[in-house]
């Protein structure tokens, strides 16, 4: 049985370090390949030894795709391509191969140049790595080699994320990496057709929750940092370069100038400028509203937001400030926080979800005393809060995406054992479906049964098609051909055509029966008597009587002569071909029970 | 298999295809060399214009003068300008059920064809051509709407009295056709039915039919088409470009194993070569900038101008241009500049990767960032306080009879420093220039063309290899003016079909094929047969269901059981329901072999006796007789049906079944 078989290398059970398998049709894909921000260790990487230990990279895996550029989606790749070794394609959107490797190199100065760990990838191996990339444009159908083709879908997680579908033959599995079902300030909802996948690969990071409107929390968000300005704080918003932060900028500038504020916003780091213009650059992956407008006004053109300086920490007076990470688990976020982590007037807003073992992660869970580095303790009473501004889909958005595409079966990631457990059950029962939620390292099988597609000959299609003289949708024709396998290409041909292809005649196998009939009458009398009694019984076929005496129903013939002994019996020689035996076997039947009076 | 000719014009063709009952427009292309007949139409009052005499006939009847005006020995339309549709009268065009357009170029007749025909159905275009699209058919608009003419001449096209014109207009064809310029909301309306397409993206169309936009190299997002079903493949190539300019490259892989090949959109000037255009381009401005004199070059706002602006950026400061203005003047001049940066994906790999930077992929960002370039949508305005001469300004349209550029055309036209370039090559420029004679000022004609020329075009046939070529019937001959120039067609084998306006061809190919899936449960219940070494072969009886176009072979249905319990049935109810087919037999017989055969099921009194073309097997006691020869087997008995089905089936068994 043709069969799917899906293991997670990362992302299984879990949220970060993206990285799945897929084998479907003797075709390994490698989905993401992304690093974990829970981990400073081996740990932080998908566990590669997994194909390693039976080859190199390249000779199993057929391609990889990476869905975004978040780096626990594509953090890995280097480590991947350049130290574990592949030279295949890798697939991704333009804006994620553009964006991609400056979150890399960002990510390699922190690891390397900042915290001294040795070993890690080099600035080259980036580079390399990004020479092995592909860019896919949104619905391109790419043919990876004969018979794999991948297809992106937008996502609207951030800039250029996008799912993808994977396709051999009649087989398909559709990977969503992260999406979001509700269109924001800057990016459009996920959109997927319906192409009733085998298997619907799924993140699931809130899988429990049900998010109340996004006007809600925005108003929120505005009333909480307006609040906090307006009492002389300092807000610290730590997020990613590229993605909420542009959201966020977008829904404070125009909250600045609606209000007259003065108070002064900063972004921080030189990446946020660059950021802003690949959103320029790539508007035409933002947002219906921003798209349409973009000639009068650039949204990503920002007035009263100004890069940072780090002694402007130390300012006084209210702020805000952007910062990186958004997870506070390192750089420059880190630091503003440990700054006015002690005063109570100050706030911190943590806009998206945190991995465990991240600074964020934990305030977020209550903690208010954290031990830092070197020991020391850092006591927490700046204000914390948690918006749930994450572009990813909620329970009702990956509902509402199963119900789109249609899968035959569904598969978790990227979300928590717990949670994933719960929403497996609701998609069960509400889908019919199986659903599964490996950890990592565990396969899944999922049997498919594919359909199998034939060439049919037009002859016999059309001579199909015409004997149905009715057009009638609900009753299905039968149709007789023969199947030719040859060299793995299937053809449908009729019966006679098989045998001219082969080269072999066809063996006539006809039938003659002999039916005795008391009939005292003449002979062309007689078969005048059946004719009519042939007719009024058998109305739906071509009943003939010809010249020379016989009868003809369809291709049977019917002939009579007189016994030889006796004058009163008439014998009918019934001859038939094997191909009409039902009808034939009928007809001596029939004649067999003698004429009806009167005929 | 059909295709209908709506266009003559080989670069705007106009062609409906029929293939597998689905009807697809190929392009919707408005020929504007129509409004040349037509005078200009000033933005400020032209004295020149208006003082023009109307026409007089040979006979002295002045009938036409409101209509006619002459200029320098030419006789022009005094109204509002017209347009040569497609022809809509070949078939009827509410029976199309999507429209597919290669680039910007081509759909600039949509409105005319969606708003009045009756169409419902959708139009396929990639996003670049939509937007550019729409910001020419803006300029259209907005530079005819502008100048309201209270006149339109009609008289003149009357059959009777457009036979006593001079030459052009005597000759000007299906003048009944021309019609005026379609207004914003209709605009609005066609380009609301596109839907957008990628490259390489498949669409099925009614399941019956794939199409697929390639990119053709010419223009930002401009594709070649692809239109195939499982077995049959047409490919649609319109608009295509080799030359490295700013666009994605062609794509021609795709292009290969075409069952028909419809070949439009080549170079309209095939002796030019476009790098030598460009470079004369440069020198003639840098030459008359320099001399004190004013530089006009008539242009569509998007296209060829960005590679103009492009080269100029590259040249001005070692021409010493650096202090001289360049206006770019038209409506939709800052959406252009402005869209041109954004379509990074539809980009030459250069450009794409100036965008990974991230930087704009289009140098005039910086042109304008330093103020060389200055983009105005109107003469009025801004303008008129910023303009500085000498100066260099493009502006459209490139017909010369609307838009700003028949403002420069007067004020410039007096005088021989003045220069006017052509680059765009869709008019004649001679033509164009024939009502603002005499003039003063220098013309230079820099036709820059980047579409296929013919040894392309057989190099790319070479490579493709399409069993058929379609083209219009201008590639099959040399150009009228260069008739010795046998190089400059359509070369290949077979020779090409040839169409023109108004035609119908049938295209030439035979499906014999068509694709067929079987389910799976069927596909368990087949037993194949090895019948040669690596053929095996499985007789299919199976229920067969079409729906959109697609059919699907299923296990057949069980026979009802027949209620139990019934009385006796009519004799008729037997009838036998449907007609199951048997399978064909071949193989032969071995005589001995079978006589053993029956002898083993108890028939004891077999005698056999040979016959010229093999045996007779008796069974005495059964009067039965059974003819067995290489091909055939004939069983005569009497109305015995178990014997006679019991021999049947002792036979089959020496048969293969098919």
């Amino acid at each position: 049985m043709p069969e799917i078989k899906v293991t997670p290398l990362g992302a299984g059970q879990d949220v970060g370090r993206s990285c799945i398998l897929v084998s479907i049709a003797g075709k390994n894909v490698m989905l993401d390949c992304g690093m974990h921000m829970g981990y400073n260790d081996d740990r932080r990487f998908p566990d590669f030894s997994y194909i390693t230990q039976n080859g190199r990279l390249t000779d199993f895996l057929d391609c990889v795709i990476i869905s975004h550029f978040h780096l626990d989606h594509c953090g890995a790749l280097p480590y991947f391509s350049e130290m574990v070794g592949y030279d295949g394609p890798i697939y991704m959107t333009h804006p994620t191969k553009a964006i991609c490797p400056i979150l890399l190199e960002d990510y390699r100065k922190i690891t390397v140049d900042k915290k001294g760990e040795i070993n890690f990838f080099t600035s080259q191996m980036i580079k390399d790595c990004m020479k092995k990339v592909v860019a896919v444009h949104l619905h391109q159908t790419v043919q990876v080699d004969e018979e794999l083709e991948i297809k992106a879908y937008y996502a609207g997680h951030v800039l250029g994320a996008a799912m993808f579908q994977i396709k051999v033959g009649c087989e398909s599995v559709v990977y969503t990496g992260d999406y979001n079902m509700t269109p924001d300030r800057h990016l459009g909802a996920a959109w997927i057709d319906k192409c009733r996948p085998d298997l619907l690969i799924t993140e699931s990071t809130y899988a429990t929750t049900i998010r109340d409107s996004k006007r809600c929390r925005e108003r929120d968000f505005l009333k909480k940092v307006h609040e906090t300005v307006e009492r002389g704080g300092k807000v610290l918003i730590p997020v990613f370069a590229l993605g909420r932060a542009q959201e966020l900028c977008i829904l404070l500038e125009t909250f600045w100038e609606r209000m007259n504020l003065k108070a002064p916003i900063y972004f921080s780091t030189g990446l946020t400028e660059k950021a802003n213009h690949y959103y320029k650059l790539f508007i035409t992956w933002t947002n219906q509203k921003i798209r349409k407008t973009f000639v009068q006004r650039n949204m990503f053109e920002f007035k009263h937001i100004k890069a940072f300086d780090r002694a402007f920490a130390d300012n006084p007076g209210p702020m805000v400030v952007f910062a990186t990470p958004g997870m506070l688990h390192a750089g420059q976020s880190l630091q503003i926080f440990k700054k006015w982590a002690g005063n109570e007037k100050n706030m911190v807003i943590m806009p998206g979800y945190c991995v465990q073992g991240t600074v964020g992660h934990k305030i977020l869970s209550g903690q208010r005393k954290l031990e830092m580095e070197g020991r020391q303790i850092l006591e927490v009473k700046m204000q914390v809060e948690y918006m749930s501004f994450s572009a990813h889909a909620d329970a009702k958005g990956i509902m509402q995406l199963i119900r789109q595409a249609e899968p035959r079966n569904v598969l978790l990631v990227h979300g928590e054992a717990k949670k994933m457990e719960f929403l497996k059950q609701k998609i069960e029962q509400e889908f019919h479906v199986s659903c599964y939620m490996p950890a990592n390292g565990e396969t899944t099988t999922i049997v498919t049964n594919p359909c199998i597609p034939v060439d049919i000959s037009l002859g016999l299609l059309k001579r199909e098609t015409a004997l149905g003289l009715l057009p009638e949708v609900k009753k299905p024709q039968l149709m007789h051909g023969t199947l030719i396998m040859k060299d793995n290409s299937f053809r449908l041909v009729s019966p006679e055509q098989a045998l001219k292809e082969l080269g072999l005649t066809e063996h006539q196998l006809r039938f003659t029966c002999r039916v005795h009939i008391q009939d005292p009458r003449k002979e062309h009398e007689t078969v005048l008597r059946v004719y009519n009694h042939l007719k009024a019984v058998l109305k739906d076929y071509s009943v003939q009587h010809l010249p020379d005496g016989s009868i003809t129903v369809e291709s049977i013939l019917i002939q009579a002569t007189a016994h030889s002994e006796d004058q009163g019996t008439k014998v009918l020689l019934v001859s038939w071909t094997y191909q009409d035996e039902e009808l034939g076997s009928y007809l001596t039947a029939l004649l067999k029970k003698g004429l009806p009076q009167g005929t | 298999f059909f295709q209908y000719c709506l266009s003559g014009h080989p670069t705007l063709p106009c062609n409906v295809l029929k293939f597998k009952s689905t009807t697809i427009m190929l392009d919707c292309g408005l020929d504007m060399t129509s409004t040349l007949n037509f005078l200009p139409l000033p933005l400020v009052q032209s004295p020149r214009l208006s003082r023009l005499p109307g026409w007089v006939l040979k006979d002295g009847s002045t009938f036409l003068d409101k209509e006619l005006k002459e200029c320098s020995g030419h006789v022009f339309v005094d109204s509002v300008p017209e347009f040569c549709l497609p022809e809509t009268e070949l078939l009827d065009l509410s029976t199309v059920d999507v429209i597919l357009i290669s680039n910007y170029h081509c759909m600039m007749a949509l409105p005319y064809i969606t708003e009045y025909t009756g169409f419902t159905g959708t139009v396929y275009a990639t996003e670049p051509t939509v937007q550019i699209g729409r910001l020419l058919m803006e300029e259209l608009v907005n530079s005819i709407e502008r100048v309201p003419k209270a006149q339109s001449a009609s008289m003149w096209k009357n059959k009777d009295v457009q036979r006593l014109l001079p030459a052009p207009l005597k000759d000007a064809v299906e003048v009944s056709m021309w019609r005026k310029c379609y207004t914003m909301p209709e605009v609005n309306a066609a380009l609301s039915k596109i839907q957008l397409v990628g490259y390489s993206q498949k669409i099925e169309l009614f399941g019956a039919v794939q199409v697929t936009p390639l990119s053709s190299g010419y223009a930002l997002g401009s594709s070649n088409w692809i239109i195939q079903s499982h077995y049959e493949k047409v490919s649609y190539v319109s608009g295509s470009s080799l030359l490295t300019t700013h666009p994605q490259p062609m794509d021609q892989a795709a292009l290969k194993n075409s069952d028909v090949l419809i070949l439009t959109g080549l170079t309209q000037i095939p002796t030019a070569n476009p790098d030598g255009m460009v470079g004369e381009f440069c020198s003639n401005l840098a030459m008359t900038v320099r001399n004190g004199g004013n530089v006009l070059v008539p242009c569509y706002p998007s296209g060829v101008i960005y590679d103009l602006l492009e080269c100029l950026y590259q040249y001005i400061d070692s021409a010493g241009l650096s202090n001289i203005p360049f206006y770019f003047i038209s409506p939709v001049a800052n959406s252009s500049l402005e869209f041109s940066q954004i379509f990074a994906e539809w980009l030459c790999h250069n450009k794409q990767t100036k965008v990974y930077l991230p930087e704009p992929p289009f140098p005039h960002a910086e042109l304008i960032q330093t103020n060389k370039l200055k983009h105005y949508p109107s003469i009025h305005g801004d303008f008129s306080n910023d303009f500085k001469q000498p100066c260099v300004v493009f502006t459209g349209h490139p017909s010369l009879r609307f838009g700003d550029v028949v403002h420069f055309m007067e004020l410039w036209g007096k005088s021989s420093l003045n220069t006017v370039i052509f680059t765009e090559p869709d008019f004649s420029y001679l033509d164009a220039l024939a009502p603002y004679q005499p003039l003063a000022m220098k013309c230079v004609y820099c036709p820059i063309d980047t579409r296929l020329n013919f040894i392309q075009v057989s190099k790319l046939l070479k490579e493709v290899q399409p069993l058929h070529v379609v083209c219009p019937e201008q590639y099959t001959q040399p150009p009228p003016t260069q008739s010795h120039r046998t190089d400059l067609m359509v070369d290949c084998q077979p020779p090409p079909m040839s169409y023109r306006r108004a035609e119908v061809l049938t295209l030439p190919y035979k499906r014999r094929y068509e694709k067929i899936e079987i389910m799976p449960d069927l596909a368990d219940s087949l037993v194949p047969m090895e019948v040669k070494p690596g053929i095996s072969l499985a007789t299919v009886s199976a229920a067969l269901h079409t729906k959109d176009n697609k059919h699907v072979l299923q296990l057949p249905p069980k026979p009802p059981q027949p209620p139990v319990g019934k009385k006796r049935k009519r004799v008729s109810d037997d009838v036998p329901e449907c007609k199951p087919l048997k399978p064909l037999l071949s193989g032969s017989i071995p005589v001995e072999q079978f006589v053993q055969t029956l002898e083993k099921h108890g028939f004891s009194d077999v005698k056999v006796e040979d016959t010229a073309k093999g045996h007779i097997v008796l069974l005495q006691e059964a009067e039965t007789l059974i003819q067995l020869e290489e091909d055939s087997t004939h069983i005569i008995c009497d109305n015995d049906e178990p014997l006679r089905v019991k021999l049947r089936d002792l036979v089959l068994k020496f048969l293969q079944k098919f």
